[in-house]
């Protein structure tokens, strides 16, 4: 059989059970894909070893018929999960070295399940970033070029190595995390599907922290049916995350009717913005025609703060981050500055970090660390999660009015060009993330779908927001979005 | 708001993160932008709105006060960049 690696999870899984693949061949011919893909700079660190010897264990549970839906799935690893005896670095040189001896929760559930790692992806560092630009690895390239460009783009961030990794087939799916739009901008940019889960829904411990109130990790996929498949095997209750939710965990594939015939669709008018290129309002309004011919009702509804969602995060985010980063201080792993003659701790921190540090990761360590300084704790750090009461309010009181899903747009441009962004200050590339950070603050479920091409050829996905816990649901309307858009596009290979 | 050199010095000191003096006035200007832009805040009537602690309205587990795990001494060092005699070593704290 030819192009295992192309494959989606149900297709492989299928093959695995009637015994017409084996998780060995799945495997090689991603390793394979992933030799030929250097690149695209996605796999950081591989682990062909792991993954042969997790490939044999899945044939014979195969075997034995003892097969969960992931096991012999080839998958990749975000570098922010923890993998025990694997290089774990959030893509930072201050995590150089580091090998944990655990495993993040997510991780092992996957490998329980019988997923094969194949190794480490490439992302921003410590996920700050919408364009895997501030990797310490240096940048991951998107497999989508302009029409018969050869300029490198960027794959979005800070998931960039898992949506490039996704997008080219080199392995079957991926994991994400995602504080503000990290799975979803690089799924919309590389043309796959990504789904961050409601807050609490898969366990953070073991995945390095960025903002804890707002992370979630999440599965990036080549369809809707695998992110339903994979985020099953990832979430679920977790002693050791004290904000991990304990109830039951439903079937989510099974939640794929397609079926949304008197469905509640609501399209919010704050994320009609200024200047919003015709070709994301014609996307939009097309994949609100679709929802509607499969029986959905449109209803226009109003989230009034939604313009402030990406100053309040800006707030948060980098004040959690300014807490979380705290434990950088080459004391315990990582990096350690060498010190000078006459250099005492303090030195020795302000050095380590300095140098371990990127420069995007500095300034918002020191943003955080102003806002919750005294005196400007309550101008900024305390208005700004008075503000977040807000944002979630709005999607309260809609929700409350029936609405079931949203619909906006994942991103507001399609891809642009690695390093194009160099010269615009921060605020420009944080506006990236002006669609999906609300659904972050507010710890709701989203899910970004491929939905058509812009006309230079570029994939461009919308957005599904769902109620809290509703991720079946919201599985099932991105399902009959995905089947109406028809969007079977794939980068062509140039690697 | 707006941020000078010193505020920006007392900052990076406050995250203990060296920069260096000639760096510090564009330091000062980036930060400076990213607070500019959080002052959109001030336009939100937030009167009686309780700031967000927690985004799912459902009490933090508890567990067993008990002794669950120990004895792994070198695993916690491996990483260290400096360890010695069973304890992580730095440079000399107290006189």
């Amino acid at each position: 059989m030819s192009g295992l690696n192309e494959l989606t999870i149900a297709a492989a899984r299928d093959a695995l059970r009637t015994g017409e693949t084996t998780s060995a061949d799945l495997t090689e011919a991603c390793l394979a894909a992933i030799e030929g893909a250097g690149a695209l700079n996605a796999f950081v660190h591989k682990t062909p070893e792991i993954a042969r010897e997790r490939a044999a264990a899945a044939d014979k549970r195969l075997k034995a018929g003892d097969a969960p839906a992931m096991c012999g799935i080839p998958v990749g690893i975000k570098d922010l999960f923890c993998t025990k005896g694997v290089p774990s670095q959030a893509a930072s040189n201050i995590l150089k070295g580091f090998k944990p001896e655990y495993e993040s929760t997510v991780s092992q559930q996957l490998a329980d399940a019988g997923a094969v790692m194949l190794g480490k992806l490439n992302m921003d560092e410590f996920a700050m970033g919408s364009s895997n630009e501030t990797s310490c690895y240096g940048n991951a390239v998107n497999p989508w070029r302009r029409g018969n460009e050869d300029a490198a783009l960027t794959p979005g961030g800070s998931s960039g190595g898992s949506a490039s990794a996704v997008a080219a087939d080199l392995c079957l799916a991926a994991t994400g995390t995602d504080t503000g739009g990290s799975i979803r901008q690089p799924a919309a940019f590389v043309g796959i599907t990504g789904i961050k889960p409601t807050y609490g829904r898969c366990s953070r411990w073991g995945i390095v922290a960025f903002a804890s109130s707002l992370d979630q990790a999440g599965p990036m996929t080549k369809d809707v049916r695998d992110a339903a498949i994979m985020l099953q095997a990832m979430c679920g209750h977790d002693p050791k995350d004290s904000t991990s939710a304990d109830i039951p965990v439903p079937d989510f594939e099974a939640a794929l009717t397609g079926d949304i015939r008197g469905k509640k669709i609501g399209i919010p008018r704050e994320y009609r913005m200024d200047g919003m290129p015709d070709e994301i309002e014609k996307l939009w309004a097309d994949g609100t025609a679709m929802l509607k011919d499969a029986g959905a009702e449109i209803v226009d509804i109003s989230l009034p703060h939604t313009k402030y969602a990406l100053p309040a995060y800006y707030v948060v985010a980098p004040a959690e981050a300014s807490s979380n980063l705290a434990r950088y201080d080459g004391v315990r792993y990582g990096h350690r500055a060498k010190l000078a003659q006459g250099d005492g701790i303090t030195e020795m921190y302000e050095k380590t970090r300095a140098e371990g540090f990127g420069h995007e990761v500095q300034r918002r360590v020191m943003i955080g660390t102003y806002v919750l300084s005294a005196g400007f704790y309550d101008a900024y750090y305390n208005r700004a999660r008075k503000v977040r009461a807000l944002i979630k309010r709005d999607f309260e009181t809609v929700f409350a009015d029936g609405v079931d899903a949203i619909l906006t747009p994942a991103t507001p441009s399609a891809a642009f060009g690695l390093g194009e962004m160099a010269d615009a200050d921060p605020i420009a590339m944080y506006l990236n993330d002006v669609f999906t950070v609300t659904v972050n603050l507010a710890g709701l479920p989203g899910i970004a779908v491929p939905t058509g091409l812009d006309r230079q050829g570029l994939p461009l996905g919308l957005q599904l927001i769902g109620r809290p816990w509703e991720e079946g649901d919201l599985l099932n309307h991105a399902y009959v979005l995905e089947r109406a858009a028809g969007f079977v596009s794939k980068p062509a290979k140039w690697w | 708001m707006s941020i000078d050199t010193d505020t920006a010095r007392k900052v990076a000191h406050l995250a203990r993160i060296a920069v260096k003096e000639e760096d510090l006035p564009a330091l000062a200007g980036e930060l400076s932008a990213v607070l500019a832009f959080m002052e959109q805040l001030n336009e939100v009537d937030v009167e009686g709105v309780e700031p967000m602690t927690s985004v799912t309205p459902m009490r933090l587990k508890r567990r067993e006060d008990v002794v669950t795990d120990g004895g792994i001494q070198q695993r916690i060092l491996k990483n260290a960049p400096d360890a010695r005699e069973g304890f992580f070593a730095v440079p000399k704290v107290v006189e």
